[in-house]
């Protein structure tokens, strides 16, 4: 045997048994361990409490100003994913009001600092976003994500820490039907989005009324309360409904519900779009099978500027229409600020403005008139004001919240493309409203 | 209805060729390199870029533009097989290509983001718009135009897989590395070969796919799930398993949609599919029969 061998089997005996007692010791410093992490566990969430509570008091005392430093608004948007191009234009819109504001004096002598993080379309994640902002963060004041979707799922957190929730792209029934009072959606509930169209469409003489409809929607919380609104109404002027059917959000081929609609010969189409492709699709479809209603009018996507116009071709767009609150075009003194203070900063023209700008140009405002009025960054302020029956301005118009935040004063618009120009159409008489194209131009024209 | 149902399998079948173009690539990285490319959805967009800066900056036709996308993405794949892919190693290679390609995914998104924006656009053509009519059916010319690119495209590379040295090389190479570097096949060079190719055939899919739907650099999210699909009902490898499995899917959602419910559509193809892949669990053209093609 080399004295190596008997060397290692030396040691080899020794650390058997020191190796007993290296496990004994180990299981008592593991217990001691388990010991120690569960009563950390037990502690550290009452201490995160703590510790967020001190923080966002230190940052927020008394009336919830800070004392030095900007005033820091949250905001989860979809910077990607399915809502990316909306995210991104209501994310100018955001980065636009903090502009305009902090050129303006600020809110109450402080610059506002927007801190904008992106929740890529997805309503799980949209919820960990703001838990992060309030939590983490501190941020004093927040402001919606956009959609009906992920505004849902937001608003739930926002009110489960006191923040006021104002938001622009939130406005289907699911969100109302929340019963939160810390929620309040500057722009017009999408319910009776249709209503004006339909109501045109029931006053026209019998001659001319079209007699049957058709109503593709995506199954979202934005488009789907809509479509049935708008159905009731034609119903009772005497339009058919000869199709009337939901697809879902994420359609692999659009050709044969499209293709269904065009063999159905509808003399009107009411489409439930959430974006420009579903829009895009159906309209190259109706190309494609030599089919032109009368009327055409999807519920968004054509308000979305020159996207809209770069996906489905400037000869496809003439007679396009879309309800809306706001367009580039309008009156509203407030409005043509923001126009000139946009067209300044990105170029383009006043129809190029894709219209959730306008919606999130709105909840600054909003929030800026509620922050001025109540001195005050506290949450359960803000709120008490905003429900106060209050009315206050925005670039869409009036703001005037029910008890569950809708709304009310918004008016509805109906919007068209005639030749290459986005302009207000419905409803009839109103100073701002042109001649409606009626029946629309054929596709291609 | 009957007439509608006939719509349906036509529109099936030609939006299938499609499909089967954009799935191409992913089967000939997947089944013959063990590569998840989960990239694959934000090549299918990068083609469809390209084809839109050749169309509205110089006014190529989208066509003819191809002669220009299918080698630029050709490039851009043996460049992304040589900077991600040939690095990883040899254990676990297929779990740790999903990591590479996701980061691929994102860069090149990101990219496409800083030089085109987020704002929707779609490829234009005077054939996108126009339609042939035959037997009282409007036949759209993209689709009717896309799907014959498809299918010599999928014959192209059926025969350069499967009749030529460098096919043999390819399967070769699939079947045991180590083997194949015996007998004097250099498995790198076919590897980036092969990732080149497969992301060069995706650059006609994206084209095609621009041409008959908007996009912006985030689609390819909302296509990597079908795609990927397409290729496992197919069949890992098997290129003409790409196109059978892509037509049956889009017949089968199409007719769904027109006879009972567009909502319905995706439900009816999935349960086929787990039927399907219960009875045969390497896809219609299961891997196996597809090398030894």
């Amino acid at each position: 045997m080399k004295p190596g061998n008997a060397t290692r089997k030396g040691v080899a005996v020794k650390t058997m048994s020191g190796e007993d007692k290296t496990r004994r010791a180990g299981r008592v410093a593991t217990r001691r361990r388990w010991r120690t992490i569960s009563g950390l566990a037990a502690v550290l969430p009452a201490a995160a409490l703590v510790i967020a509570a001190q923080g966002a008091s230190a940052e927020a005392s008394g009336n919830g100003v800070p004392s030095k430093g900007p005033i820091v608004i949250g905001a989860s948007l979809s910077l990607s994913g399915d809502f990316s191009a909306d995210g991104q234009a209501f994310d100018r819109g955001y980065q636009l009001w903090e502009a305009y504001q902090n050129a303006h004096g600020g809110l109450l002598g402080h610059k506002v600092a927007l801190d904008v993080i992106s929740d890529a379309s997805d309503p799980g994640q949209v919820a960990t976003n703001y838990q992060t902002l309030i939590t983490v963060k501190h941020v004093n004041l927040i402001f919606g994500p956009f959609s009906t979707l992920l505004t849902v799922p937001a608003s739930k957190v926002t009110n489960r820490y006191g923040y006021a929730m104002i938001e622009g792209a939130g406005g289907g029934p699911s969100a109302f039907a929340t019963g939160l009072r810390s929620l309040f959606d500057v722009s017009a509930p999408v319910a009776n989005s249709l209503v004006p169209f339909a109501q045109w469409i029931a006053s026209l003489p019998k001659s001319e009324r079209p007699k049957t409809a058709a109503y593709p929607t995506s199954n979202d919380p934005f488009t789907e309360p809509q479509l049935p609104v708008a159905e009731q109404i034609l119903q009772k002027a005497g339009v058919k409904t000869v199709y009337f059917k939901v697809f879902p959000a994420e359609v692999t081929d659009y050709t044969p519900i499209a293709d269904a609609v065009a063999a159905s010969k509808a003399q009107i189409v009411l489409l439930g779009s959430v974006d420009v492709p579903t829009v895009s699709a159906f309209i190259h479809a109706f190309a494609q099978q030599h089919y032109d209603p009368q009327a055409f009018i999807a519920t968004a996507g054509p308000d979305q500027g020159s996207a809209f116009v770069s996906a489905v071709g400037a000869g496809n767009t003439d007679g396009v229409m879309v309800p809306n609150a706001w367009y580039g075009g309008s009156s509203n003194k407030l409005s043509k600020a923001m126009v000139a203070a946009y067209i300044k900063k990105y170029g383009g023209t006043p129809s190029d403005i894709n219209a959730d700008v306008a919606e999130a140009f709105s909840v600054g405002e909003v929030t800026t008139q509620a922050v001025e009025a109540t001195h005050s960054l506290d949450g359960s302020k803000l709120i008490s004001y905003l429900h106060s029956n209050v009315t206050v301005q925005s670039v869409q118009g009036p703001v005037h919240f029910d008890n569950v935040g809708e709304n009310v004063s918004a008016t509805i618009f109906v919007f068209q493309w005639v030749h290459g120009r986005f302009v207000q159409v419905l409803p009839l008489g109103d100073p701002g409203s042109t001649k409606i194209e009626f029946p629309k131009a054929d596709w291609g024209s | 209805m009957g007439t509608l149902v006939v719509d349906a399998v036509i529109s099936g079948i030609l939006t299938g060729g499609v499909y089967a173009l954009m799935a191409a690539g992913l089967t000939l990285i997947f089944g013959v390199m063990d590569i998840i490319n989960v990239a694959q959805g934000i090549f299918v967009v990068l083609g469809a870029y390209l084809s839109y800066t050749l169309s509205v900056h110089l006014g190529v036709d989208l066509f003819l533009g191809l002669v220009v996308t299918v080698p630029a993405m050709f490039v851009v794949g043996v460049f992304i097989q040589w900077a991600f892919i040939r690095r990883l190693g040899e254990r676990e290679r297929t779990a740790m290509s999903i990591l590479a390609t996701y980061a691929v995914a994102i860069i090149i998104e990101g990219v496409l983001g800083l030089v085109f924006g987020v704002d929707y656009v779609q490829l234009n053509a005077w054939y996108v718009n126009r339609s042939i009519h035959l037997f009282n059916f409007y036949l759209p010319y993209i689709y009717v135009f896309g799907f014959v690119l498809a299918v010599c495209l999928l014959a192209a590379l059926y025969v350069m897989l499967y009749r030529t040295r460098f096919g043999r090389s390819v399967r070769a190479s699939l079947q045991d590395r180590s083997a194949a570097r015996l007998v004097g096949i250099d498995v790198d060079r076919v590897a980036a070969v092969t990732f080149g190719i497969g992301v060069a055939v995706t650059a006609a899919g994206g084209m095609v796919f621009g041409a008959t739907n908007s996009f912006n650099p985030n689609t390819g999210y909302d296509l990597i799930s079908r795609l990927l699909t397409i290729v496992i009902l197919g069949g890992l490898g098997s290129i003409g398993g790409a196109l059978g499995a892509a037509v049956l899917m889009l017949v089968i959602e199409d007719v769904v949609a027109v006879v009972w419910s567009p909502i319905w559509a995706p439900f009816v193809f999935f349960a086929m599919l787990v039927v399907v892949l219960s009875v045969r669990p390497s896809g219609l053209f299961g891997q196996v029969a597809g090398r030894a093609q």
